[in-house]
């Protein structure tokens, strides 16, 4: 069968009865088994658990549109990156600390998707703890990009962003703490929302840096991505940092600024052809667009790369072997890097010139983008400076790797919440794209700015194969 | 800011109860000193009178009722992250050792 490429498309098949839920899971098996030792995308695939939730929902006759709106995510496959805790179903964080972990709940974001009809398929490769932008970090091997192997699928959630691309799975989650959502997204030609800050409870996500971390979906289209936000977005009492918005649209003819800050030199010119083409696209649809400043973002990958490894070695110093999971010999040299780096900065002595410095740059650049938004409703920037590279390119050199997310932190430092969308392909056939960053709680102006952008390109989901 | 040594990042790695060999120390110095010197850049930006953001929730005190919830994980569940446990508990290592002068 051919698999559909959309929640719209998949739906659809199983009103018309020209597919069942069993027959889907089937299909996204088939391939998951015939791809994956040569990408690498999943690391454990929950076949019972996908085909009991299938056949629950294999009685084709139930499928009304009433159906569908009590059941938003029925006969949706989904792909869960492998920080996400599974209840029963392994979860490693990409570590060979948790290799055997079987958790003994789900987390909040899990648990909703499921509760709206969706049917897990297993879970995917990623960066361990999440740290890094290309998923050479995992210790269980790096994923391959589908639409190039010899390039990574963005990180750290690599198998969620290749699991689309590779047609394994019809929507996946990641996590973004400088980029790990909207990287993977634009590397492997996915739409992806990294939330607002408090906009998603994190209870039951393994925490990489608090003050930083995000829950998001990917899938291939806006659509996708705001109706699997809206399943997962809201309290659960279980995150003090969620609240219920009201999401409302400030404005009705939106306005979109361009920071030049971020598009200096090391910009690479098809990603900057891309976002200008945009811009046309959207000035051509009434979007009024217009110039920035935003001279503290400069610094915002040296903040992140004070704060994330303080946050990280405080949130990794649970992992000491004895209540779940190995002894912290089994860290991998990413980790120790963070760890160390985190302890430094926080150690007396150094206290006050890396971390509490940081916290105060933060506290400037949060300033900066807030008053830009009382200009403009949304921010265009890129998502990386460069299109996906090589494997290997970057591996041997850890401030090289970490500069890749030198677009992605305003957005995690400021709590704001940025839209991945993909807009075409490189002269080398590699995928293009850009963000949209919004003020606190805009992620509707984002999706509604995406839609038009879309349309206007006529823009259609694809699969590498 | 400092230039990081080999005894820093030994003391580091003390603190963070990482046990390196001296293959990594010397894998690691160079690296983090690169990142360190980075992020130093961070020291000529003026942030005089800027308080400090620690999140971005601009939430206080997030409370609620202490009561336990039929959700709650059991006391099997808490445990089964291990095999080392004894009688309902985790067995951990002794952290005290037997004084020698008595």
């Amino acid at each position: 069968m051919k698999i559909p490429l959309t929640i719209k498309e998949t739906q659809d098949g199983l009103i018309k009865k020209e597919f069942s839920a069993v027959q889907l899971v089937d299909a996204y098996l088939e391939r998951i088994k015939k791809y994956n030792e040569e990408y690498n995308i999943f690391l454990t695939t929950s076949d019972e658990i996908a085909y009991s939730k299938a056949k629950k929902f294999n009685d084709l006759d139930q499928y009304t549109e009433e159906f569908f709106k009590e059941n938003p995510l029925a006969g949706v496959v989904v792909g869960y990156k492998d920080i996400f805790l599974t209840k029963g179903i392994r979860t490693t964080a990409g570590s060979k600390v948790l290799e055997s972990y079987i958790p003994p709940y789900s987390a909040t974001s899990v648990s909703r998707i499921e509760n709206a009809g969706a049917i897990p398929i297993g879970k995917l490769n990623c960066d361990a703890w999440a740290h890094g932008s290309s998923g050479e970090n995992s210790d269980f091997g790096p994923t391959k990009n589908p639409w190039n192997k010899e390039y990574v699928p963005g990180g750290s959630s690599s198998g969620s962003g290749a699991a689309l691309a590779a047609n394994m799975s019809l929507i996946t989650t990641g996590t973004d703490t400088c980029g790990s959502i909207r990287l993977p997204a634009n590397y492997c030609f996915s739409v992806a929302i990294k939330p607002t800050y408090g906009a998603v409870s994190r209870y039951g996500v393994i925490a990489m840096a608090s003050s930083l971390d995000t829950v998001g979906p990917i899938g291939r289209t806006v659509e996708d991505v705001e109706t699997v936000f809206n399943v997962i977005k809201g309290e659960d009492g279980y995150d003090g940092t969620v609240v219920n918005s009201k999401f409302e649209i400030r404005n009705s003819k939106l306005r979109v600024g361009i920071p030049k800050e971020f598009f200096t030199e090391g910009i690479d010119p098809e990603v900057e052809k891309t976002i200008t083409l945009g811009i046309e696209v959207l000035k051509k649809e009434g979007i009024e667009f217009k110039e920035v400043a935003l001279p503290s973002t400069k610094y915002a990958i040296d903040v992140y790369y004070v704060i994330q490894p303080a946050e990280v070695s405080s949130n990794l110093g649970r992992f000491d072997g004895i209540r779940y999971g190995n002894g912290r010999d089994s860290f991998g040299d990413e980790a120790k890097r963070r760890i160390m780096l985190g302890t430094y900065v926080l150690s007396a002595g150094y206290y006050d010139a890396y971390y509490l410095k940081a916290m105060k740059v933060r506290s400037k650049i949060i300033s900066e983008v807030d008053k830009v938004f009382d200009e403009v409703d949304a921010l265009i920037a890129p998502v990386a400076p460069t299109p996906p590279f090589k494997l290997g390119d970057k591996v041997s050199d850890p401030l090289t790797m970490y500069l890749t997310d030198v677009y992605a932190a305003t957005a995690n430092l400021c709590g704001i919440p940025s839209l991945a969308l993909p807009s075409g392909f490189s002269k080398q056939g590699l995928p293009l794209g850009f963000q949209l960053m919004g003020s606190r709680f805009s992620e509707p102006a984002l999706f509604e700015l995406g839609k038009l952008y879309h349309k206007a390109i006529d823009y259609v989901p694809k699969v590498a194969f | 800011m400092a230039k990081l040594s080999k005894a820093d990042v030994t003391h580091v790695a003390r603190l963070a109860k990482l046990d390196l060999t001296d293959t990594e120390i010397n894998k690691f110095l160079p690296q983090l000193s690169q990142i360190l010197e980075h992020v130093g850049e961070l020291g000529k930006v003026d942030t005089t009178d800027l308080t400090p953001t620690s999140q971005t929730a601009g939430l206080t005190n997030v409370l609620r009722e202490d009561e336990v919830k039929p959700s709650s994980i059991d006391q099997n569940g808490a445990l089964s992250g291990t095999n080392k446990t004894h009688n309902g508990y985790f067995k951990v290592d002794a952290i005290l050792t037997e004084r020698s002068d008595k």
